[in-house]
């Protein structure tokens, strides 16, 4: 336990002091660090997955506090707690399923009933989210059980529980934790190819001859337009990027690679827009309402490239779907960094000077990181399921968290 | 010699060989600044623990230097280290993973020299190391500047120290930078980047820097700089310390270590200076240094140690339009309007319609309504009263300011203050409980040549501060009478005596900014001097600048003329009164007078009247009606006298015009009675005779 509690306050530090950078590493790191945090968690015997949705809330509470900018970490939290319910839910559904012809007359029901009452409050609140949650494609075809399952968990909850209170309960207890583990590994794969799921979409969207745009640097970006290369098409790519000059960097590894590569600045995009055929990039985040939150620049660029009817194509992982709305208080939209990037301190320290005049300074460097780019600017979403419209993200956030879930906060443990 | 190329910037070596010689890249932390520039404050808490946009300047430094890769920290803590220790302790800085920070105890170190060679005895320092002071903030890499100090040192063992330095242009007025420290000369070799020449304390009136001759012959280029910030952050070898050792009167870093290396050729060892462009990196010396380096971290230069950022146990706040930060749970009346540029600390409340703007305030405080805040740095849990005015002052803990109290520019009040109701503070005041030492080191330099009286006054504060928080209060009782004549009615503390340099000195170094007035001097002064010395040099002056001299020159003659004439005039005319000199006698004088002096007649008849008012003001009288009295009696009496020189209308003007004058400028009695003495100077004097 100290061991792991250790390695929550590091990465606590490390979130804190801005060392981790990157939504994918970030993403990646934290899901790493829930997944020893539930392996050594113990869980008591009875209401085991609400004890363990409430430890992982309460360190993922603390994660986004610590960096409440980088929205992956509350994402990936968000996902590992509806990996937990789900995982309840099909283990209460599979055990009412094997229960159902066994224990249809049995008596301990009114007895368990009082001591559980907020497991089937749980599953009376998942199976009710169930129903209510509209149902997607992937939801009709792969949810029949438990839709199917549903009224019965609700009437039986208790039931399932009290059975397992004798014999089996250990190896259900085990169960759940070893069934979510496992789908926290999935959702590590998820996270680590999503890379390459996106990547190999590459063909369907770049032609032959195309010229494309693209604005920072952003590791997604670079394998695309990599593995559309391997592919023989032949394309030109347009970088740059300011303040940070990202694009330079992008350029030099794009070059390096055998692409042909063009570096503009970012005050010539409008100019240079006519002549492009696509503008692909990463985003920071995905908000519900398909919003982009993305590197500082980009609504500029599309706009530019909706006045020339330019398809304006985002690439994002899965961990980048956020549920909140950009509206959301709970989202902090930016990050001010140092106006050292800017401007050179020394050369404009006399102008900083506070000691004269009012003892206010006459210039002042302002930095933002992010920009937002509105839905209907977008053209297209490619995550690692496919390319998704604008208007269809809140239906795959729907997916992936749980309503529960949105605010990640410790109320009382109900 | 250790750890060559293994620990480069922190990172491990490859090799496994180089990984066994690879030490622990170390720092030393001086938690006392050896300096009395921060007094009153300083001598209740140590400078190190003072917050800085609500953090303990410590906190910066420990942070910086724990993301910049050090692994081991030692804290050496002499003035009040027991509140350092403590404060370490409570803050967690002991249980950091990847970072151990010791703590050096020492009751009677005097300066940074002293602090260097107990480092040294104690043996813990075993490769290159950085030395810091604790007031530093900076967020610069460490490793390329290790980097290059390693690879000079393998070329050459005599490389001791790399100093980091920074572009930053001294004001041309004032010849400060902007952190307030004085304008500093420095020579560079522009291909090595090793430092040949360091001056602090150059008298910039005169305009001049002396270079040895010897400089310019060793050295085939030879870059001056006066637009180079020192940010007193070195990467020094061992051998550093040894030297102070060897050196036992060494006690400045700068003053001392860094002229001595420079000077002294026998021992031929090097320093080196590193310049850092897009990180920031500066030492808060003096108040105006805290200023200036509150609103750098304000403006984010020093990202990631910002206020919204929780480097380190700060409180998060949340950044807001206009780059205002403020904690969650302030009490902010709706109406109150919180300017750009402020820091409100987590549970302050602010009343109605009170401003606050480019300002810190700290935790727990309590403003009231209708209370202006500009350029301040109020600290934790102040209670500030409705109505008060508030201007770039410092405001410790604790302290009360009762409703309508002002506190002008440049105030600092200490620990637990109270100002009285409606007492204004003057500009560049600092207000303590603690009486002012009354044999106190003025000057730096004092300090460091006597170490034992001053310091040891110090060192017995410092360590005793409950035994004196008692003695204050047996003593209150008595002192808070006197004490409430000097903060206002209810008041509680000490308004220390300015130091020997006068205002002129404290405006340079306080949070205030500098007054139009005193910049306009400055440069009156400066050219004043510069035609000084251009007269001592024998060199003319430019024909442009003599002409507009001459003009005034005569221009002062001529009020001068005027004034003597008078003079002479009114003593003739006693003359007359008291030696019975006949009128056509004084007349005459009068007349010689007027020839030598050039005037006109018009001027005699001015001075003549002038002359018998102040005579019958001086003659004894009780009431403004005897004052008449006098002057009719006067009057008529010298009436052929002054009739003489009224032979025209302009005359009478100019007599009526000059009695005008005198009841405005110089007898205040006139001017009760100018009406009626008007009335008889007009129709009694000039029309009866």
């Amino acid at each position: 336990m100290p061991d792991v509690h250790s390695l929550v306050n590091e990465f606590v530090i490390k979130l804190k002091k801005r060392k981790i950078e990157g939504s994918k590493a970030t993403a990646k790191l934290t899901v790493e660090l829930l997944r020893s945090f539930i392996s050594q968690q113990r869980l008591p015997h009875s209401n085991q997955a609400a004890a363990l949705i409430d430890a992982v809330k309460a360190v993922g509470e603390k994660l986004i506090a610590a960096n409440p900018v980088e929205l992956a970490v509350g994402n990936v939290v968000r996902r590992v707690l509806h990996i937990i319910r789900e995982e309840d839910l099909s283990l209460a559904t599979a055990a009412v399923g094997g229960l159902s012809l066994a224990a249809e007359s049995d008596d301990e029901d009114d007895i368990d009933r009082d001591d559980h009452p907020v497991l089937s409050a749980t599953a009376v609140a998942a199976a009710a989210r169930n129903a209510l949650r509209p149902p997607s494609l992937q939801t009709l075809l792969e949810d029949i059980p438990h839709s199917a399952a549903a009224p019965h968990t609700s009437s039986s909850g208790g039931d399932s529980e009290g059975k397992s209170k004798s014999a089996d309960k250990n190896s259900v207890t085990r169960k759940l934790k070893h069934n979510v583990i496992e789908a926290v590994n999935e959702l590590i794969q998820e996270i680590s190819t999503c890379h390459e799921q996106i990547a190999e979409q590459a063909v369907e969207h770049i032609h032959q001859n195309e010229v494309i745009l693209t604005l920072g640097s952003s590791r997604t970006v670079m394998e695309f337009l990599c593995a559309a290369k391997e592919k023989k098409r032949s394309f030109r790519v347009f970088v740059e990027g300011a303040p940070r000059y990202q694009g330079h960097a992008l350029a030099k590894e794009l070059a390096a690679r055998g692409l042909q590569t063009t570096v503009i600045t970012d005050s010539s995009v409008f100019a240079m827009i006519s002549r492009v055929n696509m503008v692909i990039v990463g985003a920071h985040a995905v908000m519900a309402n398909g919003g982009v939150i993305a590197p500082v620049g980009l609504n500029m660029v599309a706009l530019a490239a909706q006045r020339h009817a330019v398809p304006f194509v985002v690439l994002a992982g899965v961990h980048k779907l956020c549920p909140l709305y950009p509206h959301n208080p709970e989202v902090l939209l930016n990050e001010l960094k140092s106006p050292s990037e800017l401007l050179d301190f020394g050369e404009f320290s006399d102008c900083l000077d506070f000691g004269s005049g009012t003892g206010s300074p006459l210039l002042h460097v302002v930095n933002p990181v992010f920009d937002y780019v509105p839905p209907n600017l977008v053209s297209l979403f490619i995550t690692d399921t496919g390319g998704h419209n604008p208007s269809y993200m809140y239906r795959l956030i729907a997916d992936y968290y749980s309503a529960d879930d949105l605010v990640v906060r410790r109320k009382s443990a109900s | 010699m250790v750890a060559k190329k293994g620990s480069r910037g922190g990172m491990g070596g490859e090799d496994a060989e180089e990984e066994l010689t690879r030490v622990p890249l170390q720092a030393i932390l001086l938690a006392d600044s050896f300096a009395t520039l921060f007094r009153p404050i300083t001598l209740e808490r140590p400078k190190v623990l003072l917050p800085l946009v609500n953090a303990p300047m410590i906190d910066y430094t420990l942070a910086w230097l724990e993301s910049a890769g050090v692994e081991e920290i030692f804290v050496f803590c002499c003035a009040h280290s027991k509140q350092v220790i403590d404060y370490l302790e409570s803050s967690k800085w002991f249980d950091q993973p990847n970072l151990s920070v010791t703590t050096i105890e020492s009751y009677n170190s005097t300066s940074a020299g002293d602090a260097l060679r107990l480092i040294y005895e104690k043996h813990v320092i075993r490769g290159d190391f950085i030395l810091v002071t604790g007031d530093t903030v900076s967020n610069m890499s460490l490793a390329q500047a290790l980097k290059e100090h390693k690879e000079r040192r393998r070329k050459d063992k005599d490389a001791v120290m790399t100093m980091v330095i920074k572009q930053s242009k001294p004001s041309p007025v004032t010849h400060q930078s902007r952190l307030g420290t004085e304008e500093l000369f420095m020579a560079i070799d522009p291909d090595t980047k090793q430092l040949l020449y360091y001056e602090d304390k150059v008298d910039t009136s005169k305009g001049i820097v002396s270079l040895d001759k010897a400089l310019l012959i060793d050295n085939s280029s030879i870059s001056l700089h006066n637009d180079k910030q020192d940010c007193y952050i070195d990467i020094c070898s061992p051998e550093v310390l040894s030297l102070f050792t060897d050196n036992f009167d060494y006690q400045h870093l700068r003053r001392h270590f860094v002229k001595g290396l420079l000077v002294d050729d026998i021992m031929g060892y090097k320093i080196f200076t590193h310049e850092i462009h897009s990180s920031y990196a500066a030492r808060v010396d003096n108040y105006r240094s805290y200023d200036t380096i509150s609103k750098d971290i304000i403006q984010r230069w020093t990202y990631p140690l910002v206020p919204d950022v929780q480097f380190f146990g700060n409180y998060v706040t949340k950044l807001e339009r206009q780059g205002a930060y403020r904690a969650s749970d302030v009490g902010l009346s709706r109406s109150a309007k919180i300017g750009p540029f402020t820091v409100i600390g987590s549970g302050t409340t602010i009343g109605n319609y009170t401003k606050v703007s480019n300002s810190v305030v700290g935790e727990g405080c309590i403003i009231g309504s209708n209370v202006s805040i500009d350029g301040c740095y109020i600290w934790d849990k102040v209670t500030i009263e409705d109505g008060c005015k508030l201007k770039h002052a410092i405001v410790c803990d604790g302290v009360i300011i009762k409703s309508g109290a002002v506190l002008e520019a440049g105030v600092v009040l200490s620990f637990k203050v109270i100002i009285g109701r409606g007492f204004v503070v003057p500009a560049y005041s600092k207000v303590s409980l603690l009486q002012q030492p009354v044999k106190q080191d003025s000057d730096e330099e004092l300090e460091y040549a006597d170490n034992s009286s001053g310091n040891m006054e110090i060192a017995s504060i410092s360590n005793t501060p409950e035994k004196l928080e008692e003695e204050m209060r047996t003593e209150l009782s008595d002192s808070q009478i006197q004490a409430a004549s000097e903060v206002g009615n209810g008041g509680v503390g000490f308004i220390w005596s300015v130091s020997d340099g006068g205002h002129e000195e404290e405006w340079r170094h306080s949070v205030a900014p500098i007054p139009e007035d005193c910049l306009v001097e400055i440069l009156k002064n400066a050219t004043d001097e510069l035609e000084i010395s251009n007269e001592d040099g024998n060199i003319l002056p430019p024909s442009g600048e003599l002409e507009p001299d001459s003009v005034n020159d005569s221009d002062e003659d001529v009020r001068d003329d005027s004034v003597h004439f008078e003079k002479e005039v009114e003593a003739t005319f006693l003359r007359a009164v008291h030696e019975n000199v006949k009128e056509d006698h004084v007349i005459l004088e009068v007349n010689s007078l007027r020839l030598s002096y050039n005037l006109t007649s018009t001027d005699c008849a001015g001075a003549l009247f002038y002359a018998m008012m102040k005579l019958a003001l001086d003659t004894p009288h009780g009431s403004p009606g005897e004052l008449v009295k006098n002057v009719a009696s006067v009057i008529t009496k010298w009436k052929k006298l002054l009739k003489y020189y009224l032979s025209s209308i302009d005359e009478e003007i100019e007599v009526i015009l000059k009695f005008e004058e005198m009841c405005l400028e110089l007898t205040k009695e006139y001017s009760t009675l100018f009406v009626q003495v008007t009335w008889f100077i007009g129709f009694g004097v000039l029309y009866k005779f």
